[in-house]
């Protein structure tokens, strides 16, 4: 189905009211509280918080890796568990999680092995995908041959090769350093410039929420719940001069604010 | 410079040749070889004195000279602990000089033995992995299956393996394949115990994967557990090919001592060959660490070959 811009956009994710409690020895753990939210169809959003705010849990959720224990979740229209067997979504890990065993194109191919697609099909995509993350030419090299920000790359490659329309991911770049970091961020912005994915992205760095997404989630801990959104109005193609920018700023400083909030309510 | 030269070309120059040796490791293999053989001579002596001097008694022979004396308890025909040279020269005599068919020769004995412990071995890998995948795919396997199979490992195996030849026998399975029975029996738990752990060992992440690409228990099996498991299966088939020697060695020894090394180690103990003996349990244990170095042989080529070693 094609984008359409603006209210006509359909809703990827559709939560209302949703909450989940982890049962525990030392009681219930409310994880997530009467989250509300909407992503629409060619939406970059950031989950942004402290930690244990839940913002992980609530991408585990909308992956089927976690059930809520209340409310309503629809993903592409459908319950999670549904969306999830239909391979509706990519989901990238903290860590790359690449099989130490397979090749780089190998892992990259493991989704389509499990899909069934043909050999000639998993090599095109493999190529495709690959060329897609500058990973060209390493097809044949085993993960610890990799830096981890390549290692990470291959991973959203592999994640890719599904050709969902939706990709989760979950602090992706969160182990690597500030550079490796600008530098697959702008990367990752090219990427969905031109495969136009709906993405949620979950992360704890303020310069990175706001640069990429079209939509900041900022999240409470304790329980874990939404204290704002803020809707960028920053251009959707934006090179890592626009940090310097006054709009940008402007942005960072609101998603700053809410999280002092969040702190200042624990301490 | 002139110093520094001196005393920088001069300091290995100074090192004796024992410390030269000892700073390798052929040196220090070296020695406690030659300890263990020095004592093995010693307490040969030490051993034997009293049967020699008994025959000394009955000979009316008085004064032996001590030089003398040592000798003879070192070539004694049944001593109670033979010296390593006559072991060494019996093994060569039933190896080296004996036709491999003769029921004399060690080799044949060997054959024998080896057959029947690289069969059960199979069967006992293959019946460990079966077990670890039902095991690790089923709670309730997990809870009414483990306590069985550590169990299993608690009885004697002496006490059950005449039960398992004479049960066979009955029903009318004979050769190697009830011998097989006792390897299978020791060397299928090392392997469950392994596997079972190997299978579990992907990280909760790799798992989570699986399930986002909304893969089947039996590919989940296949292109993760599995795999994952390889170092555990070579680390567990090494302990598992030694304990099926162990398992066919001890199967030879209820069906009579017809053949195979274990026949040997009976059949010297009816005759007090100690000699016999003490050389079929050299040469168990030279198989034995032969087959645990070939597993490791195919460790290191499957590993590399699945690039999980450098």
């Amino acid at each position: 189905m094609a984008r359409e811009d603006g209210a006509n956009a359909r809703s990827v994710i559709d939560i209302r009211d949703l909450s989940l409690t982890f049962e525990t020895n030392d009681g219930p753990v409310h994880a997530l509280s009467n989250i509300d939210l909407k992503v629409e169809e060619g939406d970059f959003v950031s989950f942004i918080g402290p930690s244990g705010c839940g913002k992980t849990t609530l991408l585990r959720v909308i992956a089927d890796l976690e059930k809520p224990t209340g409310g309503h979740i629809s993903v592409n229209g459908v319950s999670p568990e549904d969306a999830r067997l239909a391979r509706a979504y990519g989901y990238v890990f903290q860590s790359a999680a690449l099989y130490p065993w397979r090749t780089i194109a190998n892992n990259v191919a493991l989704p389509l092995e499990i899909m069934g697609l043909s050999k000639a099909e998993r090599a095109e995509r493999v190529k495709r995908n690959l060329d897609l993350v500058n990973l060209s030419g390493f097809e044949r090299k085993y993960p610890w041959q990799l830096s981890g920000g390549m290692q990470q790359r291959a991973s959203i490659a592999r994640a890719l090769a599904v050709e969902p329309d939706l990709l989760l991911m979950d602090e992706p770049f969160g182990a690597l350093d500030e550079i490796v970091r600008d530098h697959l961020n702008e990367q990752l912005l090219q990427l969905w410039a031109k495969t136009n994915k709906t993405v949620i992205f979950v992360t704890h760095s303020i310069p990175e929420a706001v640069f990429l997404s079209t939509k900041i989630v900022v999240l409470f801990p304790r329980p874990g719940r939404i204290y704002d959104v803020i809707e960028s109005d920053l251009p959707r193609e934006r090179t890592l001069d626009i940090r310097e920018t006054p709009e940008f700023l402007k942005i960072a400083h609101r998603v700053r604010d809410g999280l002092r909030a969040g702190h200042s309510y624990d301490d | 410079m002139t110093t520094e030269a001196m005393s920088h070309g001069g300091a290995p120059a100074s090192l004796s040749p024992f410390s030269r040796l000892m700073s390798g490791t052929a040196g220090p293999v070296i020695v406690v070889v030659a300890v263990i053989f020095a004592i093995w001579y010693l307490g040969a002596v030490l051993l034997n004195g009293q049967l020699q001097r008994d025959a000394y008694e009955r000979a009316g022979r008085e004064d032996v000279p001590l030089t003398e004396f040592i000798a003879d308890t070192l070539a004694q025909e049944r001593p109670l602990l033979p010296a390593p040279h006559q072991v060494a020269v019996e093994i060569w005599k039933t190896t080296a000089e004996k036709s491999v068919t003769s029921k004399r020769s060690l080799v044949y004995h060997s054959g024998i033995t080896l057959s029947s412990t690289l069969l059960g071995f199979l069967i006992g890998t293959a019946l460990g992995i079966g077990l670890a995948v039902l095991i690790v795919h089923s709670r309730v396997l997990d809870k009414s299956l483990m306590p069985w199979i550590i169990s299993s490992q608690t009885i004697p195996i002496l006490a059950i393996a005449p039960m398992i030849i004479v049960v066979l026998n009955a029903i009318g399975i004979t050769g190697t394949l009830p011998k097989a029975m006792i390897s299978t029996y020791l060397s299928f738990f090392p392997v469950a115990v392994g596997m079972v752990k190997g299978l579990r060992s992907p990280e909760f992440i790799q798992l989570d994967l699986m399930k986002t690409y909304s893969a089947s228990q039996g590919q989940t099996l296949m292109k993760l557990r599995l795999p994952s498991a390889a170092p555990f299966l070579f680390a567990s088939m090494k302990v598992a090919v030694a304990a099926s020697l162990v398992g066919a060695i001890v199967g030879e020894l209820p069906t009579g001592a017809v053949a195979g090394l274990g026949a040997r180690l009976l059949a010297g103990s009816y005759y007090g060959q100690t000699i016999q003996i003490w050389s079929a349990l050299i040469v168990a244990a030279v198989i034995a660490a032969s087959l645990v170095t070939i597993v490791g042989v195919f460790e290191r080529i499957v590993l590399k070959r699945m690039g999980m070693a450098q």
